[in-house]
């Protein structure tokens, strides 16, 4: 109270010009109680069984709002909104499979990073496998067909004779 | 001959699966509650909250659930037709105020105009999840016996209420 009214005499006294000021809000902020305004941080789940295999979950589901995402890294509401589902589940003690297949019921196959095998996921699942067949079998084809060539490719009497004329002829210039 | 026509062939393959993916949007998830029966609520109204409205009221009509929030900017783009659909008395629309603040969404409703025969209210999101809601506004063709039959997912526009919607909505109530 003491120390408030003299700030206020200070304050209020007539030789207070632009730089006084400054240094009385600097004094301000100086008393200022600080440390009221950090807080611990709130701990976000209760319990840290039930969180982890929540993060567990989510790393692998896919956050629709922002695709690129994972539920468990997204911060969009939606991704908040399923966490929070996924966590009453998981207190309700349902299986992971049971809760993955609520969302899939909800959401569809999109929701899952791993896309499950069926009809319409063949050649997802199997594309690179044929393209990798197809990039190998023309690879070998390709090798042996090469192969052959060089084979079949001989010099005739003639062009022997040339060759050697030339190969000779160069010889003898580089003696000289 | 064959050693142009092979990367042609490849290129033009790769160009026509571009083309096509260019075509297609990533936010439309399909969703996998189509032909499926609309999952069951009970929820309370937004003008009379002491008022209670379950899904299964509308058994025996065709009726389109749309989903908005007075924050969803796309929802003021879509609101007009939904005042026309309404006034047209083709379809009754039930607006679900998804995840909302009951005073701004009435102030919106009195500014905007209300095409809703009853607006529920589901403000932590959980309905919505049981819908798969992810996009904000979205809506629901739901027929007589309770199935969901279209999802329109972001706004309702002109063409997708001509070509697809109404088509729709009269085809289903010629059904038993």
């Amino acid at each position: 109270m003491f120390k408030n009214n003299n700030l206020y005499c200070f304050v209020a006294s007539r030789q207070f010009n632009g730089k006084k000021w400054l240094i009385f809000i600097l004094f301000l902020f100086l008393i200022t109680p600080s440390v009221g305004w950090s807080k611990e941080a709130v701990p976000v789940a209760e319990d840290p069984v039930i969180e982890k295999r929540m993060l567990a979950l989510t790393m692998d589901l896919r956050c629709l709002v922002c695709q690129n995402e994972s539920i468990a890294d997204s911060r969009a509401d939606f991704s908040n909104d399923i966490r929070r589902e996924i966590r009453e589940q998981i207190k309700a003690n349902k299986t992971d499979q049971e809760i993955v297949q609520f969302l899939v019921d909800r959401y569809g196959d999109f929701v899952l990073y791993n896309p499950p095998m069926k009809p319409t996921t063949m050649l997802l699942w199997f594309g690179p496998v044929i393209l990798f067949v197809i990039g190998l079998g023309s690879l070998i084809v390709y090798l042996r067909r090469r192969r052959v060539q060089i084979e079949d490719v001989s010099l005739s009497q003639v062009q022997l004779e040339r060759a050697e004329a030339l190969l000779n002829k160069n010889k003898k210039g580089k003696n000289v | 001959m064959m050693r142009y026509l092979i990367p042609l062939v490849a290129f033009i393959v790769l160009a026509a699966f571009l083309l096509v993916g260019l075509t297609l949007n990533p936010r439309q998830v399909p969703s996998p509650l189509i032909d499926k029966p609309a999952p069951i609520f009970q929820l309370n109204h937004l003008h009379e909250p002491d008022k209670q409205m379950a899904s299964k009221d509308n058994l025996g009509k065709v009726w389109l659930l749309n989903v908005w929030a007075s924050w969803c900017v796309a929802c003021r783009d879509e609101h007009p037709l939904l005042v026309q659909l309404a006034n047209s008395g083709i379809v009754p629309i039930y607006g679900l105020n998804y995840k909302d603040e009951r005073t701004t969404a009435l102030q919106w409703l009195k500014r905007y105009g209300d095409p809703y025969t009853i607006s529920i209210v589901d403000p932590d999101g959980r309905v919505g999840i049981d819908y798969g809601v992810y996009g904000v506004p979205e809506t629901y063709v739901i027929d007589k016996k309770g199935i969901i039959r279209h999802k329109q997912i972001g706004p309702v526009t002109v063409d997708s209420l001509q070509k697809t919607i109404i088509p729709l909505i009269i085809e289903l109530q010629k059904q038993a």
